[in-house]
């Protein structure tokens, strides 16, 4: 029994760390008023790209650093689109992930199958992993699992109480107010929305360089739309952003539990689409929207001379 | 520095030019304000004192003109270089997070260090208010404020940053008799110690008794610029609707009739979930204007979706005659004589569609419209006609878009449709809000026509003045309830400003 807790709990946590790290980037995008559906397409192409650049460098953080970068470049499209342009922020976030999706098939092609020289080994925590059942639980596992986790209270801390964290807010509440009090509206947006990126190209890169480890075409498989789900469920709070991602990750590990009872997988896989119908009509509803707290003016570009 | 005079003027703007797609808001204006001086800017809706104003905080870029700051020659690009000029502007609609606290909207983007030191600073605050008499408590949610306190975070807001010119764009619109009292009082205050005020206001009284100096604008431009000393009331008038006006409207003698409306313990929610109407009771009789004064946000809007039925009912009923409509569709409501005059009128009509349509929008099911499934198109374009002459709506011809008739002409459309159906009950919201005094002129006069021929009103606005021109009996709105019900006498004005307030309640038995 104990055996079996241990190894859902050392399942859970690694598979729910892409989601972590896309969540918690979805949730300063969108603190700053900015949807971004472009998780998936981010997620993909880190993920992509972090295998690319390992297996040249042989360095799994090389392989990372790409993939972060990938994730910031490509949020940039969106920044672009949707703060600088302003069109429809559905629709320009959409085109990112069918962009994402595209390129890393194709770029992809060449690492099917491949084995990964270099990949992220676990890093066995000195003491605490030698400590009974907690040790194999917590305290095993690669670094990017520890970072995504010290990351939940630092960007709950300067969301809540720097300076940082009340501006970004302002701005997803009410950018009209932060622009009349000499705020940038525009930067503001645009950095969330790069962290954002930033975070989504990590998790993609967790998946192909640690996690798996192994380039498979699709192989996010709709997790960046459970980053949309789960960053309306978390109410836009880093610590239930954790809690969430967690929830999903063992979802996917009874997953492996399930199949051999006859539960077909295509119900759990369909999963992720359904939720972001459901959170997409819930954050459109705005009664709904009041009562859940949504950032005031999540999707809505700001333009000063505009009434 | 300019050597010519000893003190420059706190503000010069010199042939500043706005245009706006299709309309010119700013046309060659020249303004310059006294350092210390209270300086109102005066003029009616549209005339661009909004606009002129976004100009010098930054919020707008002229196309031409130049402006100087203690005679210094500067350019303005955004609001952060108003601030940085110690340049302070309070908008009509306040820009204030409402999910924040006091202390977060005043610090925002003016924080010292990483970590936000939430005590330091609502400890300036404090100080800050309560050198200015401006009492907030620093640890509130903003919406948890009254527009009155709101407003004061915005003052503060400006204080914070070091403003030494402040801009106050209608600041009055929306606070009750007493906060208008007090919200003069400061401004004095801060005179004393230094700071120029520019204050917005179309409304002649508060120019005469705050103001040192007054630039009245009409259409885009400077009419004239005078001393307060050396005018008055009527001559401001006069400058700024660019004709006589008439303040007299005849208001006479009419016996209510049989009750039209009879709403009893009416409650229901708003969309946070929460009570906004807890228990209101009134009747309306015929031939009877029933105003209904208060603040904005004390449940004025949740009456009116309750009554037209766009909001379901907790509890109490709602009598139409001796027609219970309480849970009734909209529709349905329609149909037994309930007519609706909405505060935003634009919700009412289709914008882009043509005047004639709108006009049958409610009646073109009867069968004088149609011709089987198919509407009537000459009787539809006739029968508008009628209307469009009998309210002087004034448009090119019935096919116009509704969206590119004036604000006062939207209205007059509006009210004709509603009134060719002789509903048994009209609800008037905010009718006039928007616009100019012509406009708003003809507005009140159909709405007296109506009361003569015996109809009976339900005017909801947040204008005392209208309130109090137009009602016969007048109730106070305040936090979901009713706090009094009183003839709308200029004796009563005093208590009505208090229940506004929210600090006086009038006991059932003396309501009328
Ligand atoms: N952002 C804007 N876009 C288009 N038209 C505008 C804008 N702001 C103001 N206007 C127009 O400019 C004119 C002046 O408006 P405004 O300055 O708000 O007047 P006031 O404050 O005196 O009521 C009006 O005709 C208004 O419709
Ligand atoms: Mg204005």
């Amino acid at each position: 029994m104990i055996d079996f807790l241990i190894s859902i709990v050392s399942l859970t946590i690694p598979a729910g760390t892409a989601l972590l790290y896309g969540t918690l980037g979805e949730v300063y995008a969108e603190r700053s008023g900015v949807l971004n559906l472009g998780v998936e397409g981010m997620m993909i192409m880190g993920a992509v790209t972090g295998f690319a650049v390992t297996t040249a460098t042989g360095n799994a953080l090389l392989g990372i650093l790409a993939a972060a970068i990938i994730g910031v470049l490509m949020s940039l499209v969106h920044a672009f689109a949707s703060v600088t342009l302003r069109v429809n922020q559905v629709v320009s976030g959409l085109a990112l992930t069918m962009l994402g999706l595209g390129i890393s098939g194709m770029m992809g092609k060449r690492f099917i199958g491949l084995p990964l020289a270099g990949r992220l080994t676990p890093l066995d925590i000195p003491v605490l992993s030698d400590l009974p059942i907690l040790g194999p639980m917590f305290f095993r596992f690669n670094i990017l699992v520890y970072f995504s986790i010290l990351l939940v209270p630092l960007l709950w801390f300067i969301l809540y109480k720097t300076h940082w964290g009340i501006t970004l807010r302002s701005v997803g509440e009410n950018p009209a107010a932060a622009d009349a009090m000499g705020i940038n509206v525009s930067l503001v947006r645009y950095l969330a929305v790069m962290f954002g990126g930033m975070l989504a190209g990590l998790g993609g890169a967790y998946l192909s360089v640690a996690y798996a480890p192994a380039w498979i075409e699709g192989m996010t498989a709709g997790a960046g739309w459970i980053v949309i789900a789960l960053t309306i469920f978390s109410l836009w709070d880093p610590r239930r952003a954790l809690l969430g991602a967690y929830l999903f990750g063992g979802v996917r590990v009874l997953q492996f539990f399930l199949q051999p009872l006859g539960i077909s997988p295509n119900l759990l896989n369909m999963l992720p689409f359904l939720l972001t119908i459901v959170v997409l009509w819930m954050i459109s509803e705005q009664a709904f929207r009041r009562r859940i707290g949504v950032p005031a003016a999540l999707m809505q570009p700001y333009s000063r001379e505009e009434r | 520095m300019t050597d010519s005079s000893p003190t420059p003027p706190a503000v010069l703007m010199r042939g500043i030019t706005k245009r706006f797609p299709g309309v010119l808001a700013n046309d060659h204006i020249d303004l310059e304000v006294r350092q210390g001086e209270i300086h109102a800017l005066l003029g009616e809706n549209g005339a661009g004192k909004t606009t002129l104003m976004n100009i010098l905080y930054g919020i707008y870029h002229p196309d031409e003109g130049s402006i100087e700051i203690y005679g210094r020659p500067v350019s303005i690009h955004s609001p952060h270089d108003a601030i940085k000029l110690g340049i302070g502007m309070i908008h009509q609609q306040f820009r204030l997070v409402q999910t924040h606290t006091v202390v977060e909207n005043v610090i925002l983007g003016m924080g010292k260090g990483f970590v936000f030191r939430e005590k330091e600073a609502s400890e300036k605050i404090r100080e800050l208010s309560a050198r200015y008499n401006l009492k907030v408590d620093p640890d509130a949610y903003i919406w948890q404020l009254s527009a009155g306190e709101q407003q004061r975070v915005e003052i503060l807001k400006a204080l914070y940053r070091g403003a030494q010119i402040l801009i106050l764009d209608e600041p009055t619109s929306m606070l009750t008799p007493g906060e208008i009292e007090d919200l003069l009082k400061t401004l004095h205050r801060m005179t004393e110690e230094g700071h120029t005020i520019l204050f917005i206001t179309h409304k002649l009284d508060e120019v005469t008794a705050i103001s040192h100096r007054v630039t009245i604008l009409r259409q885009g431009r400077v009419i004239a610029t005078l001393e307060t000393s050396q005018t008055n009331e009527r001559e401001l008038a006069r400058l700024m609707v660019g004709r006589e006006v008439l303040f007299r409207l005849s208001k006479e003698q009419i016996q209510p009739g049989e009750v039209m409306l009879q709403v009893e313990n009416l409650q229901a929610l708003n969309d946070k979930g929460l009570f906004a109407l807890k228990g209101i009771s009134f009747t309306i009789r015929q031939g009877e204007i029933f105003g209904i004064a208060g603040v904005a946000g004390n449940g004025q809007r949740e009456l009116v979706e309750a009554l037209i039925g766009l909001r379901p009912v907790q509890a109490g009923r709602v009598f139409l005659q001796k027609d219970e409509i309480t849970h009734d569709s909209p529709r349905a409501r329609i149909e037994k004589g309930l007519a609706c005059v909405p505060s935003e009128r634009l919700t009412a009509l289709v914008p882009s569609m043509s005047v004639a349509e709108n006009m049958v929008l409610k009646s073109y099911r009867q069968p004088a419209f149609g011709r089987g499934i198919l509407l009537d198109r000459t009787t539809v374009r006739s029968y508008s006609q009628r209307l469009i002459e009998q309210y002087a709506v004034i448009t090119p011809s019935c096919d116009t878009l509704v969206k590119l008739l004036s604000g006062g002409n939207i209205q007059r459309a509006l009210l004709a449709r509603e009134l060719s159906s002789q509903p048994r009950l009209l609800i008037a919201a905010t009718p006039t809000a928007g616009l100019d005094v012509g406009a708003t002129e003809t507005i009140w006069q159909i709405l007296l026509e109506q009361r003569r021929q015996g109809r009976a009103i339900l005017l909801i606005s947040e204008d005392l003045e209208e309130v109090m021109t137009l009602s016969d009996r007048v109730a106070v709105l305040f936090s979901g309830e009713i706090m009094g019900i009183v003839r709308s006498e200029a004796q009563n004005l005093e208590k009505i400003g208090l229940m506004m307030a929210g600090a006086f309640r009038l006991p059932q038995e003396e309501w009328v």
